[in-house]
């Protein structure tokens, strides 16, 4: 029994872990059609950023409590240095071009920003472990596990109820999924599909980098920490269904579980099962489990 | 018998050119063969670029390819190279046909995401598997042709000229490929499927075959790539070495045959010296060169050939 709530707990903190992080990943694909290779980059300057943020904050000797802060601080400078960037100065001119091409363009973006990582931060490991002890552990169901999980949970669930909230919701939501659905109609009836695009590209690598701070406590941030992340990312976004939010939450329910169990029962397997089942559901269901019908074009 | 048209005179040409360059540039050997190796790969993938399809997995038939060569020294004591060589296309191609049955239903981001679980799910099972050296791998004995001692320091120069002969075949034999009606079809594929389908050909069929070719070709480069550097790991089939590929392809250009091992050799090139200059760097340069290629020479770097020709002539 305990064995089976440990599974369960380890799997679902895995999930919102990866929810996070594939969330801007299923965004930015379900807008601007764009699968981000450089999704694993962002997410790394979301720690690097977090982890000197982090580190001169405690370092001046200032209230630790408030580094959390930081590492929220981290992942807006992120997002609203590295967002508009790419998407102002490279990505806009890519609009309309076979989705392959932006696979590899922004395969370029990823051994780009690999390399401006090791540029400012240098190859040296980063440590900021204190936000994830300083919260203390919870005894729950005979095992003990620290508190800092339940903000990656708060915050996983938070970020997609909001997601949820502003695209059903609001009027700029409803504009949103307007450009989702048909992008020429949009921009006839006088929406700023523009701005659209930037605004959700920057949100998106928002969510990147707001996965990589709060991971940044709980890891070494080195360089390369984003390389698997992508992969794993993608394995997330394929099972749910590119470009869906629910199947983005179904997907890393599922790989979080599935890792959890072969953690648990059999460790040799790990990774071969996020992949396996990764390669299932495309077997199955090729456009993922929550994917709409798509017209044939001619 | 019909006239050799240029691509055939030009590989001709670059085999002698490459075999008495071996002879003078000893120091080049292992970089020159390995970058043929590779090329290999690359060929298979520009083959299915052809036809429009991006695959982000070939380092799965790289990888066996590889890891056929080592387990057949390591374990079974076989060193002919030729044999070895041989393991590595059957591996690579029997693997391809299998997955191609499910592969060419796929296109586009689909493809290339399916290819990618592919070969990641060999890298998690290499990684665990202890018998097969887990993380470090293992080293592959030196293979012989036909009895003497091929590749090693010594005998560098004889595996080169294998890797050299083994290109010159292959390279022939895909130009000889294209020229085929089913070869034909790739770029008809790439530009309207549903209409090739009308004309009474099947896509999924000739995509399979292309695939199988790919990764035939996929698992010679591993084959090949195993004997020139003697060590092999997991790394071989992780994404990242998948991408390399695409990215010389991508360099290279669907030009025509030579067009892989140029890109290859070049792409090699450049990166050893910015590798043992600035090695923070040189995938920013690798990154930034892929970004100007895709903007400025969308048919990579052989379509300057191309526009140098066309301008020549006018």
């Amino acid at each position: 029994m305990r064995e089976v709530v440990a599974l369960l707990v380890d799997g679902i903190i895995y999930s919102s872990w990866l929810f996070i992080i594939a969330l801007g990943l299923t965004l930015i694909y379900g807008v601007m059609k764009i699968l981000n290779m450089a999704h694993g980059s962002l997410y790394a300057l979301g720690a690097y950023v977090a982890a000197t943020l982090v580190g001169y904050w405690l370092g001046h000797g200032y209230a630790p409590l408030a580094s959390y802060g930081m590492l929220a601080l981290a992942a807006v400078i992120v997002g609203l240095v590295a967002g508009p960037l790419l998407e102002r100065g490279l990505l806009r001119f890519m609009y309309g071009r076979d989705e392959v091409v932006l696979l590899l363009v922004t395969y370029a973006l990823f051994l780009i920003l690999e390399d401006v990582a090791k540029l400012i931060w240098g190859v040296e490991p980063y440590y900021i472990s204190e936000p994830y002890g300083m919260l203390g552990n919870l005894d729950f169901a005979g095992l003990t596990y620290p508190v800092y999980n339940l903000v990656l949970i708060a915050v996983s669930v938070i970020a997609g109820v909001a997601l949820a909230s502003v695209l059903r919701y609001t009027h700029h939501g409803k504009l949103l999924s307007a450009v989702i659905h048909d992008r020429e109609i949009s921009l006839a009836m006088g929406i700023n599909v523009a701005r659209f695009y930037l605004v959700t590209f920057t949100i998106g690598t928002m969510l990147a980098a707001i996965g990589g701070a709060l991971t940044a406590p709980t890891v070494s941030v080195v360089p390369g920490m984003g390389v698997q992340v992508i992969v794993l990312a993608f394995a997330v976004v394929v099972v749910g269904g590119l470009g869906s939010l629910p199947g983005a939450a179904l997907g890393a329910l599922i790989v979080g579980l599935v890792r959890s169990a072969a953690v648990h029962y059999k460790p040799e397997v790990e990774l071969f099962s996020i992949y396996a089942v990764m390669a299932l559901v495309l077997i199955f269901r090729p456009k993922g489990l929550f994917a709409a019908a798509e017209v044939r074009k001619i | 018998m019909k006239r050799p048209d240029a691509t055939q005179l030009a590989l001709i040409a670059a085999l002698i050119a490459f075999l008495v360059l071996g002879l003078l540039l000893p120091k080049w050997l292992f970089l020159l063969t390995l970058s043929l190796g590779k090329g290999l790969v690359v060929l298979g993938l520009m083959l299915l670029l052809r036809t429009g399809l991006v695959s982000f997995g070939q380092g799965l038939f790289y990888c066996l390819g590889a890891y056929a060569v080592g387990s057949l020294g390591q374990f079974f004591v076989i060193k002919d190279a030729l044999l070895l060589l041989l393991t590595g296309v059957a591996i690579g191609a029997l693997v391809a046909l299998l997955l191609g049955f499910l592969m060419a239903k796929y296109r586009d981001i689909f493809f290339a995401m399916l290819s990618l679980a592919f070969s990641m799910i060999l890298y998690g099972l290499l990684v665990k598997s202890a018998a097969l050296g887990s993380t470090d791998g293992f080293n592959v004995p030196p293979p012989t042709l036909f009895g003497s001692p091929v590749g090693g320091a010594a005998h560098q120069y004889a595996l080169f000229a294998l890797a050299c002969v083994m290109v010159f075949v292959a390279a022939l034999v895909l130009h000889a490929y294209f020229e085929t009606p089913l070869g034909r079809l790739s770029p008809a594929i790439r530009d309207n499927e549903i209409r090739v389908e009308y004309m009474g050909a099947s896509v999924r069929q000739a995509i399979h075959v292309k695939y199988v070719i790919a990764g035939a070709l996929a698992g010679l480069g591993g084959a090949l790539t195993a004997m020139t550097v003697g060590h092999i790991d997991p790394d071989l089939a992780y994404w990242t070495t998948s991408g390399e590929f695409v990215f010389v392809a991508i360099l290279s250009g669907t030009g025509s045959v030579i067009a892989p091992f140029l890109g290859s050799v070049v792409f090699e090139v450049i990166r050893t010296y910015a590798y043992q200059y600035s090695p923070n760097t040189w995938q920013l340069v690798v990154g930034g060169a892929l970004l100007l290629v895709i903007i400025f020479l969308p048919s990579g770097l052989w379509s300057v050939f191309g526009y140098l020709r066309r301008r020549g002539s006018a």
